[in-house]
């Protein structure tokens, strides 16, 4: 059984690989005037296809086409609607004269003309100036012209880098045929179909052994300890993510096999984020279920387990779609801020705030969740009651992450890293939002000299996309499953400081009975080095411990035991050990 | 001042520490057996793959320099009591103002024919979990005896696959400390996790050419196997100190202040025998708190506060497997004279709990749990204080320290208990 799952899985995910490979796509005329959406660019366009249009071409091929594609619609847009050469003389020439004015220009060539529209913008502060010298006149000019091209003709003419990136992505992804696209279920049941049955089916090696304490062998695992599965696992996981978050036109043939789920929840095609939505609910369940039957002894992880499981699954990934579908804004109620750092941000509150009732009241959910809800659950239980019974990225961390929590650094470096790291990143997430919220309320673009929208972007790619993603769940097989959670989220360092001083919740540390044997810091996925603690017959009460109860889990001598017991003398325990 | 240890394990490590806090006095640790302090308990979690060495060690190499205890990885040969002097297998020579000795243990030699052969090991020192090894890709393996290292190496031998026989010459596994009902508890799950434990079992000789082949059991049977445990308990490591002057009967002799017969010299640890135990207390008690209580009595008594080694009222922990115990107090093997119990278990979960009181007073004297786990502060209060056992009854549930949403106890104990009394 487990050796049939075993290959299960291996075909899934080897299928699941060769999809951008088969990945086959048709351009039509009638996709590229959709997408590139006015003649002229359509035009330009088709005849830049010309050697790829309705021909089967890869993936690679088509972007490589697209690519060139844009580069001349730009070139061709540039050419008719930006200064030339000699136009440039031209106005050269009317300032010589002092007479470079919105006037002379109109008569050059014509009041409606784009190129005299945008330098009566651009350029009016040349508008009956004295210049110094040619020099001067010519740079002065040739700066106007230049931020023409940039900011009016390039946007208005041609694709931006913005619009180039949604372009490459929606013409990849409206041009797919052939076998996948005609067995898109078929290819969705021998990918994720086949790893689900068979990560099921690998269940049984568990489910054959007694109730108790599976950690044999998890030291001599290729995946578990930094050996050649676990550096494959990694590499996977960072390109996935850098593919995800920076280069979704390759991942078209992947999204294409969730199109149908997409449309039978929200009633739209799936995006990137549907399909990655998708893989992390389908994984979280499958590696959840192996968490049950690892820990089919335990009533605490089997809860807190399904905790997750539920709150992925419905919160985080049905409801927002079928809010979608019921033309409501796309939500996830269980999301905070500051995790949740674009809460905020502009297009959000305004969909919020257009959304109607349910929007209003989702703003206000959002706001009361995050900022009383937060910590007043945090003082009864600590922040466990979020990061693993609620959390989503939490979530992934206890079930797809679980088999590689030993692998996090207990050093006192570490640890030293991690404060810094984590209350940074904290004091971004809350000078940003300061930042983005003053820009919303007064229109000005800069907070103290920096500029909110640049403060938020620098945010969002890297800690929403970098940090989050690419190294939070990317490195998993090398720095353990809490990389994001302990060194990065904003979250869980708001949280974390509420539980270090004001929080009923402490892991006791039962009398004289600890053996130092050190399975509860190894088994820690905050690198929290408990031992430390329980050898000395202390209680644990730290900021970052996400009370997952694995400590106590995996302790021989029943020696920790998560409590929520009272917020004074949390950590003076009986005196069994000398201080 | 310098104060020199012999052996780094928990009860010279901890005396290092607490010396170290308390004064600036000159400490050197000298041990042959590991550079650096690891502990001797998560050796099987090793084997197992739960851990790797590194895991093992309660404190990061840095530790050591940082905190002034100097480390020495050699052998001692010699003690010159007169001069205050160590000979090192190195050749160096240590003088010392005070001489700690934590020996430690070494495993009982099992007098069985054939327990020469290749093959034959126990397992207490870093070396010979090294040793072990060699047991990669055997098929069979024999322990001899059934104790706490017995079914550690049971379990581990298991993990790997082995196939393996625990015997054992008692009626039931561990009857010389647990009373009936627990000892067939544990019995029970050896044998429900995949070991063949064989009871009333003795071992005739092991037998093989130069590495062990099989084991003839004292039935005649021969049982075939490449591996055989020697796990009939350990006894204080002072073979090297037996022709000095140091006072030993089966350890080395101590007062209450752990000092040996020998000017400044002191012994800590399951090398030491306290010549009068306090009460509930053993002269030997080879297990981890008692070193470390050792040391950091002896450390307060080296720097200037003589300090009588008190271990408190008795406890202990294990796990068989999968079975967690734990023991607060009095709970003999065989419950009799002025003392009576109650023992509630059921299947599922597996677990029991024993509770013994005084049959006079009704004052509570012990606790043994199995699968289920109890707050040793609480127990110890109560033991102290001579709660009674209506008291211990109506107020069970505070004793649990089990996980959260496990299953509770208390009032299916009490039931039980009351509906017999």
């Amino acid at each position: 059984m487990n050796r049939l799952g075993t290959v299960l899985v291996v075909l899934g995910f080897s299928i699941f690989l060769a999809i951008p490979f088969l990945t086959t796509h048709t351009l039509t005329k009638s996709i590229i005037t959709k997408e590139f959406n006015s003649d002229e660019k359509t035009t330009i366009a088709t005849k830049a296809f010309e050697p790829v249009i309705e021909k089967t071409v890869s993936t690679w091929q088509l972007l490589s086409a697209t690519g060139k594609a844009i580069t001349e619609v730009n070139e061709t847009a540039i050419a008719n609607y930006s200064f030339s050469t000699e136009n440039i003389t031209r106005l050269e020439n009317l300032a010589h004269n002092n007479s470079l004015n919105a006037k002379s220009i109109e008569a050059l060539w014509g009041k409606e003309n784009f190129k005299v529209i945008a330098f009566k913008n651009y350029g009016n502060w040349l508008f009956g100036r004295e210049f110094g010298s040619d020099a001067e006149l010519e740079s002065n000019i040739k700066q106007v012209t230049d931020n023409i091209a940039q900011y009016e003709v390039i946007p208005k003419k041609g694709i931006d880098k913005y619009a180039a990136k949604s372009l490459k992505y929606n013409l990849a992804k409206h041009s797919i045929t052939g076998l996948l696209h005609t067995n898109a279920l078929l290819f969705l049941l021998l990918t994720f179909g086949l790893a689900v049955i068979g990560g099921l089916l690998m269940l049984q090696s568990y489910m054959a052994e007694k109730p108790g304490i599976k950690n044999n062998g998890t030291f001599f695992h290729p995946a578990k300890s930094r050996k050649w599965l676990g550096i494959i696992i990694g590499t996977l996981l960072i390109s996935f993510y850098v593919l995800l978050y920076f280069f979704p036109e390759y991942m078209v043939g992947w999204i294409r096999l969730t199109d149908s789920i997409s449309y039978k929840l929200s009633g739209s095609e799936a995006g990137q984020f549907f399909l990655y939505g998708f893989m992390y609910t389908v994984s979280m369940l499958v590696m959840g279920a192996r968490m049950l039957a690892k820990y089919r002894h335990n009533n605490y992880q089997l809860i807190r387990t399904g905790s997750v499981m539920f709150f992925q699954t419905i919160f985080a990934f049905l409801i927002p779609e079928i809010l979608v579908r019921l033309n409501q804004p796309y939500f996830d109620f269980k999301n905070a801020w500051p995790l949740d750092y674009d809460f905020f941000f502009d297009f959000e509150l305004n969909k919020l705030i257009a959304g109607g009732n349910l929007g209003m009241f989702m703003l206000v959910w959002g706001i009361t969740f995050s900022l009383i809800a937060v910590p007043i659950f945090t003082y009864f239980y600590g922040k466990r009651w979020y990061c693993s019974w609620v959390c989503g990225c939490g979530g992934l961390a206890e079930t797809v992450g679980d088999p590689f929590r030993q692998l996090s650094d207990k050093s006192l470096r570490a640890w030293k890293i991690e404060r810094y790291m984590i209350y940074s990143v904290l004091v971004f997430a809350v000078v940003m939002t300061i930042g983005v919220l003053y820009t919303y309320f007064t229109g000005a673009s800069e907070l103290l000299g920096i500029n909110t929208f640049s403060m938020r972007q620098v945010y969002g790619a890297f800690i929403g996309a970098g940090f989050s993603g690419v190294v939070g769940t990317g490195f998993y097989p090398v720095m353990g499953n809490r990389v994001w959670c302990r060194f990065g989220c904003p979250l869980a360092a708001y949280m974390g400081i509420v539980q270090k001083f004001k929080s009923r919740f402490k892991i006791t540390t039962n009398g004289g009975q600890c053996i130092s044997c050190g399975n509860c810091s190894t088994y820690c996925e905050m690198g929290i080095d408990v031992r430390a603690y329980a050898q000395r017959g202390e209680n644990i009460v730290r900021a970052s411990c996400v009370g997952c109860g694995v400590c106590a889990a995996v302790c021989p001598r029943g020696v920790l035991k998560l409590e929520n017991d009272s917020n004074t003398n949390r950590v003076n325990t009986a005196n069994f050990v000398r201080k | 001042m310098h104060i020199v240890i012999i052996g780094n394990g928990i009860a010279g490590i901890t005396t290092a520490r607490h010396i170290r806090k308390l004064s600036d006095y000159k400490v050197t640790v000298i041990s042959s057996e590991s550079e650096y302090f690891f502990s001797r308990t998560a050796l099987m979690y090793i084997y197992m793959g739960h851990l790797k060495f590194e895991h093992t060690q309660p404190y990061e190499n840095w530790f050591w320099k940082k905190n002034k205890i100097d480390l020495v990885f050699d052998r001692v040969t010699d003690i010159n009591t007169e001069n205050q002097s160590l000979s090192l297998q190195s050749g160096k020579l240590i003088g010392y103002d005070k001489l700690v000795l934590a020996l430690g243990s070494t495993p009982r030699p099992l007098p069985t024919l054939g327990a020469e052969l290749k093959g034959v090991q126990s397992l207490y020192s870093k070396q010979d979990l090294e040793l072990l090894e060699d047991t990669k890709g055997i098929k069979q393996a024999v322990i001899i005896g059934g104790g706490l290292i017995g079914i550690e190496l049971a379990e581990m031998l298991h993990s790997r696959g082995v196939h393996v026989t625990l015997a054992v010459r008692e009626k039931q596994y561990w009857d010389i400390v647990l009373p009936p009902e627990e000892a067939e508890m544990v019995g029970k799950h050896i044998i429900s996790r995949g070991i063949d434990l064989r009871l009333n079992t003795t071992v005739e000789s092991i037998n093989g050419s130069s590495k062990v082949e099989s084991v003839t059991l004292g039935t005649g049977e021969v049982l075939e196997c490449q591996f055989a445990g020697a796990t009939i308990g350990v006894v204080p490591n002072i073979k090297f100190i037996e022709n000095t002057a140091i006072a030993t009967n089966r350890g080395i002799l101590v007062d209450e202040l752990l000092q040996t017969n020998v000017k400044n010299m002191y012994a800590i640890g399951d090398c030491a025998e306290i010549k009068q135990p306090t009460k509930g207390r053993r002269a030997i008690e080879a297990v981890w708190y008692t070193g470390r209580i050792m040391g950091e009595s002896l450390a307060q008594t080296l720097c200037g506060t003589p300090t009588p080694y008190n271990p408190g009222i008795w406890f202990n922990s294990a796990k068989f497997v999968d079975l967690e115990y734990q023991t607060y107090g009095d709970v003999p093997a065989k419950i009799d004279g002025d003392l009576t119990s109650m023992f509630w278990s059921e299947e599922k979960p597996e677990r029991g709990l024993r509770i013994v009181y005084e049959k006079a007073t009704m004052k509570v004297r012990g606790f043994n749990a199995l699968g289920l786990r109890l707050r040793h502060e609480l127990c110890d209060e109560w033991i102290a204080t001579g709660k009674t056992i209506d008291f211990v009854l109506e107020n069970l549930e505070a004793l649990n320290f089990d996980p959260e949403f496990y299953k509770k106890f208390a009032s299916q104990v009490t039931s039980q208990f009351k509906t017999l009394a």
